[in-house]
């Protein structure tokens, strides 16, 4: 993490303007409404995760997929989270999260160790710390995974990919 | 398969952490005898943030783990500073009242209230309380009843054995994770970067004040507070931001050393038949702050390797040092005195 100040990352200047902070593409307008679903669908069913985020539950969290075209800006807000897709180059927040989708994924399956993905630099934390080790602690107390919240709204075909996923993470991991 | 004599091995309680009931659970399925936690504040040395247990998941953990035949244990192991001690006093009634098969303390004075207000309590004495010598176990043995003492990580095994044969309580012996200075219970590092102790608020390195810098190229800084904790290159691998696991820069060398340890784990695997053989009654892994991936991957290496000395086989022993801080790992003192 970048800054460890409980004041968000503002990037100034020009590279910040071409990044945006303003709104992003037409063409997402359908990956924000499945985004937007999913995030209260995960918050309706998973009450507890907010417990363990405490006081950063109003803190937005940069998550970068470094193989994916976009980032994910999240608000574990309990009452009205929020999740959507930003350019990778977004510079207003609070946390930002960088690895690959499988590393990303592996994380929020309890199935990786984030201080071992940190010692192997798989996983990049920059800015609010605290914020990023209180959202950590609360997706791994998590019975299953809310990969697999995701995945069961979008029925079978989301049951197949998550399951594809998981395939091409294990067969990865060991090589 | 290479046969082993077991003849005078004795079965050892294999500890674990859990820094949520999730990785409790985690932890009693994949063969944990006894698990160790601690509450949501500073009576615990691990006081970090989004870990830890309120009492009603503690009730219900300690439920799970007596279902599963396992035993859970109550870390209020730091030290009551003069204007809090009610904090400890009240982490003991709780834990008590969610019927903890023992509590852990460090502190003279938490003992005491053990001691006193629940003669019947089990007690095991924290590694923080930094009690090495047979005088100094006898005294709290003596005092406060203690069965238990979790032995600072500064002795060899043949040490750890002339310790046993002098004292009447068991022995308990970290065997796998974070290892920090040879002065447990002592430390003042993160104190004098962050105002924040160790020892008194339960946190090493507080993660409000640790910063991450990654430059362009992929090179990484750590920081705490307004320290340099270290630089790693690009690809190189990382270690926690701890004071101690730094390096520095110092007069008279030419280039930046680690002044007081390397960040690596402790890792005890192969020793594992002679610290049973030395009469160690629980074999200990550090990691409350690790995630459930952890705690399912370390437990269930050592449970089998455990099983398999008892069992006269030789395990063949997984590798965990994927998990171990800097990809690297060491057997500290209970190898080498000249290890630091």
């Amino acid at each position: 993490m970048i800054s460890n100040t409980s004041e968000r990352v503002v990037a100034g200047g020009e590279e910040a303007e071409s990044a945006g902070s303003g709104p992003p593409p037409l063409f997402l307008l359908p990956v924000q409404i499945v985004l937007a679903r999913l995030v209260r669908h995960i918050a309706v069913r998973r009450p507890s995760l907010f417990n363990r985020i405490g006081l950063h539950r109003s803190k937005q969290f940069l998550i970068v997929p470094t193989n994916l075209p976009y980032a994910m800006l999240l608000q574990p807000d309990p009452v009205r989270p929020t999740l959507r897709a930003v350019p990778k180059q977004w510079r207003d927040y609070d946390a930002r999260i960088t690895g690959t989708a499988l590393t990303l994924l592996a994380m929020i399956d309890g199935r990786s160790d984030g201080d071992a993905l940190f010692f192997s630099r798989d996983l990049r934390v920059e800015g609010d710390t605290e914020a990023v080790v209180c959202l950590r602690n609360a997706l791994d107390d998590l019975d299953g995974s809310v990969a697999d919240d995701a995945a069961a709204l979008f029925g079978p075909p989301g049951r197949m990919i998550l399951s594809g996923l998981r395939r091409i993470r294990r067969e990865r991991s060991d090589t | 398969m290479q046969q082993r004599d077991t003849t005078i091995l004795t079965r050892p309680n294999l500890v674990c952490p859990a820094g949520t009931p999730a990785a409790l659970r985690t932890a009693v399925d994949a063969g944990a005898d006894e698990v160790y936690c601690g509450f949501q504040n500073a009576t615990n040395a691990r006081n970090f943030p989004g870990l830890n247990f309120t009492r009603d998941e503690l009730r219900e953990s300690v439920a799970y783990a007596h279902d599963h035949g396992a035993r859970v244990l109550l870390a209020t192991n730091t030290f009551a500073p003069g204007d809090a001690t009610g904090l400890w006093r009240q982490a003991i009634d709780d834990g008590i009242r969610c019927q903890v098969d023992a509590v852990i303390v460090a502190d003279i004075g938490v003992a005491h209230y053990v001691a006193t207000r629940y003669p019947a309590q089990r007690l095991h004495l924290s590694v923080q309380a930094g009690a090495s010598s047979p005088e100094a176990i006898r005294y709290y043995c003596r005092e406060f009843g203690v069965k238990r003492v979790v032995l600072p990580r500064i002795l060899t095994v043949k040490e750890i054995k002339a310790v046993h044969d002098e004292i009447p309580c068991e022995i308990e012996v970290f065997i796998f994770g974070n290892i920090g200075m040879m002065a447990e219970g002592r430390c003042s590092l993160t104190n004098y970067a962050t105002g924040i102790s160790t020892n008194t608020d339960g946190v090493c390195s507080p993660a409000h004040h640790v910063h991450y810098v990654e430059d362009g190229e992929r090179n990484l800084t750590t920081m705490l507070g307004d320290f340099t904790i270290d630089c790693f290159a690009a690809g190189q691998s990382a270690g926690y931001p701890t004071i101690c696991k730094g390096r520095y820069f110092a007069a008279g060398r030419d280039d930046e050393y680690y002044a007081f340890e390397e960040p690596r784990s402790l890792n005890l695997t192969s020793l594992l038949p002679e610290l049973m053989r030395a009469g160690v009654s629980a074999l200990k892994i550090e990691g409350r702050q690790r995630s459930r991936a952890y705690v399912q991957a370390v437990v269930s290496a050592f449970r089998k390797a455990v099983d398999d000395y008892l069992a006269g086989r030789e395990p063949e022993l997984d590798s965990l040092l994927a998990l171990t801080e800097g990809h690297k790992e060491t057997q500290g003192a209970f190898g080498e005195k000249r290890w630091r």
